[in-house]
């Protein structure tokens, strides 16, 4: 692998800014690798490699023009397939949208191109974001790269999985109840959820509207500073998008954790199965406190109906945002002598099983008869659950739990729906409260497999956040027992 | 939750469904439902419910005339149009 590859993006766009690398060539590398991962991993649904080179070398021609470059100029990025980008086709990795061709930019992505990010390609996902491992894509299988035998995680899987390959040095995915930091976990990366409302959601294919958050994927916490910092803050085109100024986020991150109190779920971590996710991360909370932080013991009573709560909510929510798959303005059509056949056609063939059973359970949950007893119930659990955290808030900064129950699992072992749905258990909770949160690798287990610890903190305290996840990351890092360096062998 | 009820929930949701598929929703919806009816034993008396996560108004940006997708890109994606007009058939027998 070139050694190019190996760079975090904050590495590389200095070295491109100073000349010392050119961003055509950590565009070829990156190409060129790829070129060779990809069959075993399957994480890009569509590149754009002339694109990509063309960009790459109007940042090149750009600096030896001595004009100004953006913070991440010459970084090769990936979108989750359900992020517009111009003239590139949005699946959501689904067949309903197959053909389908982004008439606009995202405002993600729009402003990664305006720091310079050199657009490689879109990544696969669970369609419509609607799943935990990316198998519920109607497209293509994405392997972890770590063990291409297991999956990469969901929703994002595609965005999580070409970091992790190295096939590009950020990606986007969006994350509504765990599907940026699931597959973050799953595959060794720090995955960010923005606190809701902090990026522009517009140009992103909406599934659950009071859940949806755009965030990225990186290898180090520094990049998802960068990242956020250039992505962050007020679109007139997205109502939901948060005034609140923007920090400088990579300028903000600690070395230390003095002051800060960490918050702990003590059953979370006693009563876990898997006792290797609940000592690597027990021992990453000693390290906090090793860097001068307080543990508190805290208690969130009702995050235990976290899963019950989304599920009403998010499909509820779904079964709106998805009426508008009618066959009429894009995407596929079924013909049909009648337009009103043609619509039930059209959903019925276009849409996999997984997005069937959302919209389903969404529509009996709205419909008169159960919207008190489904929807009007867990938006009332949905408040306490959120009070919860105010209170837990009261005496803590941040909250250190597991990221997922277990390290990534085997393709195809869980074909219970169900059983998909709790591998959310730890992430859900925050989603519902709008916390900024993320996946911050701690080692990996006895078979080589990435863990991943969940930190996560009030709406808005994005920059307190990524500062004392960036601290533990360090020390971390400094530890070479803990192997936080390596790269998955493909 | 039965057969019936997946039928007819999948009326309201303009989702042709199979025998099959509607069988196997079923069974999944049964097992998904009573997961969910765990909530029951939350006690939400006078508990206002929460629709949107955080307390922030929307943004409204100035109405002003401002350059938007042309037509024909617009209707670009459609199965089927006419002088940049939506096609469908005919709705009303």
């Amino acid at each position: 692998m070139d050694a190019l590859l190996k760079l975090d993006a904050t590495e590389l766009a200095t070295q491109v800014a100073t000349g010392a690398v050119t961003a055509l060539a950590a565009t070829q590398a990156t190409l060129a690798h790829l070129a060779a991962t990809e069959p075993k991993v399957g994480a890009y649904l569509s590149l754009d490699h002339a694109g990509a080179l063309l960009a790459a070398t109007q940042i090149d021609t750009a600096r030896k023009a001595g004009k100004p470059l953006g913070p991440l100029a010459g970084v090769p990025v990936a979108l989750k397939d359900n992020l517009h980008v111009q003239g590139s086709p949005t699946t959501c990795a689904s067949r309903i949208l197959k053909g389908f061709v982004a008439p606009y930019d995202a405002t993600v992505t729009a402003r990664l191109k305006a720091a310079g990010a050199v657009i490689l390609g879109k990544t696969n996902l669970d369609e419509f974001a609607m799943g935990s491992s990316c198998e519920n894509s109607a497209l293509q299988q994405t392997r972890n790269p770590w063990d291409v035998s297991r999956v990469p995680g969901g929703s994002s899987g595609g965005s999580a999985a070409c970091v992790a390959a190295r096939s590009a040095f950020v990606s986007f995915g969006s994350d509504t109840g765990g599907s940026i930091r699931l597959p973050a976990s799953f595959c060794g990366l720090v995955g960010y959820k923005p606190s809701y409302g902090r990026v522009s959601r517009y140009g992103l294919v909406a599934f659950a509207s009071s859940l949806d958050q755009v965030g990225p994927f990186a290898r180090s916490v520094r990049d998802v500073a960068l990242a956020l910092k250039v992505t962050a803050g007020l679109d007139p085109l997205d109502t939901t998008s948060s005034a609140q100024p923007v920090p400088d986020y990579p300028a903000l991150l600690a070395r230390d954790l003095k002051g800060k109190r960490v918050g702990v779920v003590r059953e979370y971590l006693d009563k876990l199965p898997n006792r290797q996710v609940a000592n690597l991360c027990q021992a990453a909370i000693a390290r906090m406190q090793a860097l001068g932080a307080q543990v508190v013991e805290i208690k969130l009573p009702h995050a235990d109906f976290g899963v019950q709560v989304y599920y009403v909510v998010a499909s509820a929510e779904a079964s709106s945002n998805l009426a508008r798959f009618d066959g009429v303005r894009y995407g596929l059509r079924v013909p049909a002598d009648n337009g009103i056949r043609a619509y039930f056609s059209t959903r019925g063939e276009g849409f996999g099983p997984e997005v069937k059973r959302r919209i389903m359970l969404g529509t009996y949950a709205l419909s008169a008869g159960h919207y008190d007893e489904y929807y009007g119930k867990a938006a009332r659990v949905r408040t306490l659950i959120c009070r919860d955290f105010d209170q837990a808030f009261a005496a803590c900064d941040l909250i250190a739990t597991p990221c997922a129950p277990f390290p990534a699992f085997k393709a195809g072992e869980k074909s219970d729906p169900l059983s998909m749905y709790l591998c959310d258990v730890y992430t859900i909770p925050a989603s519902l409260a709008g916390l900024s949160a993320l996946s911050l690798p701690v080692g990996f287990d006895a078979g080589g497999l990435p863990i991943g610890m969940h930190l996560s903190a009030p709406a808005f305290h994005d920059d307190k956040l990524l500062s004392a996840a960036h601290a533990l990351e360090q020390d971390l890092h400094a530890d070479q027992s803990l192997q936080l360096d390596r790269t998955p062998s493909l | 939750m039965d057969l019936t009820t997946v039928k007819q929930v999948a009326k309201l949701a303009r989702l042709n469904l199979t025998e099959e598929e509607a069988a196997r929703l079923a069974a999944d919806m049964i097992r998904i439902t009573e997961h969910i009816e765990q909530l029951g034993k939350v006690e939400v008396k006078g508990v206002e419910a929460t629709i949107h996560p955080v307390a922030t108004r929307n943004q409204w940006r100035p109405d002003q005339i401002a350059p938007s997708l042309p037509r024909e890109t617009a209707t670009g994606n459609a199965p089927e149009s006419e002088q940049n007009f939506f096609k469908v058939p005919p709705v009303i027998e």
